[in-house]
Order: structure tokens, then C-alpha cells, then sequence
């Protein structure tokens, strides 16, 4: 894949600015329609979520104090776990997006809620609501793609580091919301400045995420398993929380890695940004999400992020009005002829993992590379890896022309 | 250590134990799924009972929270709602002085075209929570002062009706007089367009029936509009008395302008909030006594940044709601589709309204709580 704007056949190339500026009056009107109804039905569902939440939390660390008995283990680790999902998805990062503000009920609203992650949602607010809904795809401006660890394009120049990608992004998906925090932060560069240099902003986010991660843990490895001493089940406990986050970190990490790093999902460069109409902007949005298709209780968990493109178009309308407007905005998709880019679950995170594992490789490679050719390939990879720059390169250029050939020749 | 030094560090340590179980929330918000009126809770009310008055008028019965202080009567209470799924915050008097089952009443006359007040006479089902702020006014009765008149207006009756049951309770059985010498000499001047709407109207033929108040009715439909010039025809000894009015805005004015003029001491209790009527553009006023002329069409994070004012801000497309600022008083429209945002202190929560300041643009002059 490579950005939208280098591609030779562009998906967009059909539309006129003028189509462009009709696809966003459309979709305004989409939003209208949502606002104008939006009421009491609305309010209900999101106080009906939190409370379902709040109490399948009690009741799950309440069964998890005799977690020393196996089922109470099993029952109250898979009660947390969907517990701190609901709680990540479908209700704060949706009220930290202001899709409730609207009701000025100052406990659901985006400037006072916190949520049960390890980043702060202050800072979360700002590299998330702030920097990746406004550059959606945004090669460098968009760190989403890839947190700025990996190569999320063929236009990325491969590096023999990249091979460690598809082991990172299972790391990081095990400790997401570290990685998330570390991210927000923007910790990889910070580091890299001298500690004296570092900005004092920095070092106040960085006091605060460090709080924040303290108080987390304190509640998940220390107060709660202590609760548990009565019945013999620190331990017990102690492992049930940790896996209840490690579940979590790791659907949450497939979910958000389906909204855009599908194969087929676009990106762009950043120049074409420069003075974007509005109609642009919903375009690149429509373009740049992809959605995961399946029933009434994905959707809840996935915090309705199935439904991203919905949700990048209009990401503070309340969350339980995507699945109302989908139809809707599908039939937009199709009356412009652009891709809807919907599959399950499963698929959706076994493309955006084929996607990471090709990428990890020099272009070209994994496509080309079959049971007869194997040893040869392996041979080539290991040449690029070992070999320095000037020999990747030269390799390079080499598959480079060998593919032009082969275009050639097939026309 | 003393034995109650030792009880409250030891029931320190178990709130901050309980903090540290339940981050990044906090124990009450645990505690708010089941007891949401106990002590230590924000302050809240269940409606106990909604008792129609008139065809437009109902009284709600509401049990507040154990922080609840109490109230002279006279005095009104702030009432937050969900109107709509929208957290409405209004004043209403309190129609009862203390009862002794602890609850509290207003009585809400339904404005036609109005929010908050058609949802809570006709809408509005026992057992709901309400949100609340303590009693508050001035408008009650005097210690000294024993020669009253009472001018009410429409609703305006219902502080006065306060006052009035704190006085002399009305029961099933009739009013309850306190026995002895009457304290007060209480005349009512009661104006209403038509008798059917007024509100309280039984309550206040029983209290004269039993002698506890002289009644003065004035309707439109039958005795034309109150003339202020017929005041001292209507009340004889005018000149010996205090007189409290609640009423309209219209009323009210006269009424101060007739009592300056004839040096007679008046006490006077408005609710009616002064309307906000959006326009194009306004003054932005902020916190620090700051402020600056914004037109219609650009939005207040830009306006006040040319001013020089730091301002948060993040994606400056209405999307990221990083500029997200609580607008205490005025209006505001959105500049993406032209709704209006108006903010009154009187209609809205303590803190204001937040608002997105990089999509609104001034529909008036705008207070900023920044």
C-alpha cells in the first residue's frame, strides 16, 4: 500500500470538488438529523451502560475475593475483564470524546471523567480526540499509524529492524495501556532529548501518567488481592486482575488496529492536507476507517468502534446512534462509488496482522515468496539483513526492476 | 490519642483504603447506585408524590438528601432536572415551611412553551431524583414586623404560601391555629387572570374561613386589570403595613414605584429570569475582569487569542473538544450549523455551561469562566 495521493489508480479519482463538497453537505446532514433527535432515549442508554458497569465491576472483584476457588476465579476474572473493556470503550473513550456533554450531567462528561486506563485522560484527550481525529491517517502527522514504531507503509524504507515488528505489536498489544501512555507522552522522542533539556511540560505528563499508573496498580495488585487475604487468595486475585487487564489490552489493541490498518484502508500525504474543505475532510475520514461487521454485543464491546468510519465522520455524536446512521451513511459510500471497508472480527484483525508481517519484510518479499522459491528468498532476506545499507539497496533496485519487467511483459 | 482521634484516623485510613479500591473513580460513585441521598452525597431529592393544583399548576413533595439544611419559609430552592436527557436548572420557591416528615414542596406552574416547567407539572413521575442547591433568598417573613400585606401574582403566590402554611398549617381537618393572641395581621392581595388558574386559591379560602388572613381576589376576567391607584381602596391601613410582593417583573416595577412614592416599605421577590434574546456578536467577558468585542461570526477561542488571552484549543474544527470552557452567562451559536447555546446563572448549573469555544461564535454578550 502507499499513500493515496502516489497511488496510479486513485480511488477518488472519480470525484469532482464539486462531489467532494456534496459528500459533506450529506453528511452534515446526517449529523443534524442525529442532534435534532438526540433526547432522553439517548441519556438512558449511556446512564443504563454505567450502571451495568459499575455493578458487573463490584460484583466480579466481590466474587474475585474467594478467587482461591477455581470457578470464583473463572467467573469473576471474565466479569472484570468485560467489566474494564466496557469501561475503556463503550463508556470513556466515548465520553472523553464529549458524545454526552451534551446532557451537562457534570459526572458523564469530557472534562471530568478519568478512566481505568494508565494513561491520564487529559493527556490521552489530546493525542487521541486532538491529534489523531483531526490528521486521520496522516503519514507523520498521525501517529496512530504504527505509535511510531512501526512501518505502516511500502514507502516507509524497510530496515532490518522491522523484522522485530509483528513481536512488538504482540508486545505492545499485551501492555497497551502502557504503550498508549508511553505514547501519549511521547516518550521515545522525550528520551532521546537530555534530561536536563526535557520541557517541563514533559516532566509534569510524565509526574502525572506516573501517578496515575501508581494508583492503578496499587488498586489491581495491591488493595484488592489484600482484600482477599481472608479467604487464602492474594495470589489468586493478584493473577485474575492481571489477566483481566491483559484481556482487556489485547481486545482493545485488536479492535483499534482493525479501525485503520486494515489492507485497504487509505493514507495520506501530509501536503494534501494543506487548506483541506470541509467536504476533504469527511473524505479522508470515509477513506481512512475501516469497520468490523457483527452483531449487538460487538458492537457494545468493540465501544462501538465497529462502526469507526461512523464514528471518525462524527466522532461526538453519542455512540449508540452509529449503528442508526450506518445504513445511511453506507448509502452515501455506494451513490459515490467508494469502499466500505466492513468485515468481521476475525478478518479484520488477521488483515491488519497480515498487513503488519508484510510490512516487517522488504517489499515485495512475502508476495513473492512461495514453497519453491523459499530457500532462495530466505538466502535474499538474510543478504538484506546482514548486508548494510548499499547492499539492500542494490537488492532493492534489483526486485524493483524485476517487477517492472514483469508488469511490462504481462501487458 | 483520644478515643474519638483514634475513630477518626481510623476512619480516614478506611475512606482512603476505599479511594485506592475503587480508582479512577471514587467510593461515592459506587455508593450513588444505591443510597443517593445519604449523608456525604451531592445534594439530591427523590419526588415523593406530584399533587396537580390547577390545570397548570402541580405541587411536587420531594424527600432531600440527608445534607439537606433546611429552609425559612419564602425562601426558594435551585431544582436540577433531565429535561429531554438535558440537565435543567431552575429557582422555585418552597411551599411549605419545615414538615415534620422532612420532605419539602415546590409548586411549579407549567409555562406554555417552556422546559422545564410543563416536564415537572405534567411529566414528572414519583420516585425520580432530582438535583438540588440549598435554600436561598431573602424574600421571608419578618421577626418584627406584624402588619402584613402580601401582593401575589400567579405563580408569585408560592413563596407567599410558604410562608403562610409555616404559619398556620392546613390539615385535613382544616387550618391549625395557634392558640392565643394571633401574631400577625396578614391581608392577601391575590391576582390571577381568571379564577379557575389560581393556584393555591382553596388553600387560601381556608385560611380565611378560619380567620387566619383577610383574602382580596382581584381576577382580569372579573374585576379588569389591578389598578396600583386602587391599592389604598382595596387595604384601608396600607400606610401600617409591610408589603411583600412576588409576582411578574411588570407588577413589581409599579409596585416599587407606587410604595417610593408613598415612603411605604416594600420587599419584593422576582423569578422570571431576565430572557436572553441571541443576536449577532457581543462583549466576551473573562474571569479576570478582561474583556473584548466579538462579532458574530468568528469564534471566541479566536477572538480572545487576538486579544491576547491564552486560551486551551486543540483541533480547531469542533472535533477534539480540547477548548471545552464553561460560559457562566450570555449566548452563543454554533458556527457549523447555527444553534444557539443561551446561558442563564438563574437556568443553568453553579459552574455555567461548557462549551466548545473554537465552533461558537457570540450571540451576546458571553461571560467566560477563564
Amino acid at each position: 500500500m502507499t499513500v493515496l495521493q502516489k497511488k496510479s489508480e486513485s480511488p477518488i479519482a472519480h470525484l469532482s470538488p464539486e462531489d467532494v463538497e456534496l459528500i459533506g453537505i450529506e453528511l452534515d446532514a446526517i449529523r443534524q438529523e442525529v442532534l435534532d433527535s438526540r433526547g432522553a432515549r439517548d441519556a438512558r442508554y449511556i446512564r443504563k451502560v454505567i450502571t451495568t458497569q459499575r455493578y458487573l465491576e463490584l460484583g466480579s472483584r466481590a466474587v474475585l475475593l474467594a478467587s482461591v476457588f477455581p470457578p470464583a476465579w473463572i467467573l469473576g476474572t471474565a466479569g472484570l475483564s468485560v467489566a474494564k473493556i466496557l469501561e475503556n470503550m463503550e463508556i470513556g473513550h466515548n465520553i472523553m470524546h464529549g458524545q454526552w456533554d451534551w446532557m451537562r450531567d457534570p459526572k458523564i462528561h469530557s472534562t471530568t471523567w478519568e478512566w481505568d486506563n494508565a494513561s491520564p485522560s487529559e493527556q490521552w484527550k489530546h493525542s487521541h480526540n486532538e491529534l489523531h481525529h483531526t490528521y486521520t491517517n496522516v503519514v507523520g502527522k498521525d501517529n496512530d499509524l504504527g505509535y511510531g514504531i512501526m512501518r505502516v507503509d511500502e514507502d516507509q524504507r524497510w530496515h532490518p529492524m522491522y523484522l522485530g515488528q509483528p513481536l512488538w505489536n504482540f508486545v505492545n498489544a499485551c501492555f497497551f495501556e502502557y504503550g498508549i501512555a508511553a505514547y501519549d507522552l511521547e516518550l521515545g522522542r522525550n528520551l532521546r532529548i537530555p534530561k536536563e533539556k526535557r520541557s517541563e511540560d514533559f516532566k509534569a505528563r510524565a509526574k502525572a501518567t506516573l501517578k496515575k499508573i501508581r494508583r492503578q496498580m496499587t488498586k489491581d495488585y495491591v488493595v484488592h488481592p489484600a482484600l482477599s487475604i481472608p479467604t487464602g487468595s492474594f495470589l489468586p486475585t493478584l493473577a485474575a486482575n492481571f489477566t483481566a487487564n491483559l484481556v482487556r489490552n489485547l481486545w482493545t489493541h485488536s479492535v483499534i488496529m482493525c479501525g485503520h490498518f486494515p489492507e485497504g484502508v487509505e493514507t495520506f500525504e501530509k501536503k494534501s492536507i494543506e487548506g483541506e474543505t470541509r467536504g476533504e475532510w469527511y473524505l479522508r475520514q470515509m477513506l481512512g476507517s475501516a469497520n468490523i461487521s457483527g452483531g449487538a454485543a460487538t458492537h457494545m464491546m468493540t465501544g462501538n468502534l465497529s462502526f469507526q468510519i461512523e464514528h471518525h465522520l462524527f466522532p461526538d455524536l453519542p455512540s449508540n446512534r452509529y449503528a442508526e446512521i450506518a445504513p445511511k451513511v453506507r448509502a452515501l459510500f455506494d451513490k459515490y462509488d467508494l469502499n466500505y471497508h466492513a468485515a468481521p472480527l476475525p478478518k479484520q484483525v488477521a488483515s491488519a496482522w497480515h498487513k503488519i508481517v508484510r510490512l516487517s519484510l522488504p517489499n515485495g518479499w512475502l508476495d513473492d515468496t512461495n514453497a519453491k522459491n523459499a530457500p532462495k528468498q530466505l538466502a535474499k532476506l538474510y543478504k538484506m539483513t546482514t548486508g548494510g545499507p548499499k547492499v539492500r539497496r542494490l537488492i532493492e533496485a534489483a526486485d524493483r526492476r524485476a517487477r517492472n519487467d514483469a508488469r511490462i511483459n504481462a501487458a | 490519642m483520644t478515643e474519638t482521634a483514634v475513630r477518626t484516623s481510623l476512619s480516614r485510613r478506611l475512606v482512603r483504603l476505599a479511594e485506592a479500591a475503587t480508582t479512577p473513580l471514587l467510593p461515592a460513585d459506587y455508593l450513588d447506585l444505591v443510597a443517593p441521598l445519604r449523608p456525604g452525597a451531592d445534594l439530591r431529592a427523590r419526588v415523593v408524590s406530584v399533587r396537580p393544583e390547577t390545570r397548570d399548576a402541580a405541587t411536587l413533595v420531594l424527600k432531600p438528601g440527608a445534607d439537606w439544611a433546611g429552609h425559612v419559609p419564602g425562601q426558594y430552592l435551585r431544582i436540577g432536572v433531565d429535561v429531554d436527557g438535558v440537565r435543567q436548572w431552575r429557582a422555585y420557591s418552597l411551599t411549605h415551611g419545615p414538615r415534620r416528615d422532612g420532605h419539602i414542596s415546590i409548586t411549579v406552574k407549567a409555562v406554555p412553551g417552556g422546559t422545564v416547567s410543563p416536564y415537572l407539572v405534567h411529566e414528572t413521575k414519583p420516585g425520580t431524583l432530582v438535583h438540588l442547591e440549598p435554600a436561598a433568598g431573602d424574600f421571608v417573613l419578618p421577626t418584627e414586623a406584624r402588619k402584613l400585606l402580601f401582593v401575589t401574582a400567579g405563580s408569585g403566590i408560592t413563596p407567599v404560601i410558604g410562608m403562610l402554611r409555616n404559619l398556620f398549617p392546613v390539615t385535613e381537618e382544616g387550618v391549625a391555629r395557634p392558640s392565643g393572641k394571633p401574631a400577625h395581621d396578614i391581608v392577601v392581595l391575590h391576582v390571577a387572570p381568571s379564577e379557575p388558574d389560581s393556584i393555591f386559591l382553596a388553600d387560601l379560602r381556608a385560611l380565611e374561613a378560619a380567620g387566619a388572613i383577610r383574602l382580596v381576589a382581584r381576577y382580569d376576567d372579573q374585576h379588569g386589570v389591578l389598578d396600583l391607584a386602587d391599592l389604598a381602596g382595596l387595604v384601608p391601613d396600607l400606610a401600617e403595613r409591610t408589603t411583600y410582593a412576588c409576582g411578574p417583573g411588570g407588577l413589581l416595577d409599579a409596585l416599587t414605584e407606587h410604595h417610593e412614592s408613598a415612603g411605604l416599605p416594600l420587599f419584593t421577590e422576582q423569578f422570571r429570569p431576565t430572557m436572553i434574546e441571541p443576536g449577532e456578536g457581543g462583549t466576551l467577558h473573562f474571569a479576570d475582569g478582561r474583556s473584548v468585542e466579538a462579532d458574530g461570526a468568528t469564534p471566541l477561542l479566536e477572538v480572545a487569542e487576538s486579544a491576547g488571552v491564552l486560551m486551551p484549543s486543540g483541533c480547531r474544527m469542533g472535533v477534539c473538544f480540547g477548548c471545552v470552557l464553561p460560559l457562566k452567562e450570555g449566548a452563543v451559536r454554533d458556527l457549523r450549523n447555527g444553534a444557539i447555546t443561551t446561558v442563564d446563572p438563574t437556568t443553568s448549573a453553579a459552574g455555567g455551561v461548557p462549551i466548545q469555544t473554537c465552533i461558537n461564535a457570540a450571540a451576546g454578550d458571553c461571560h467566560l469562566a477563564h
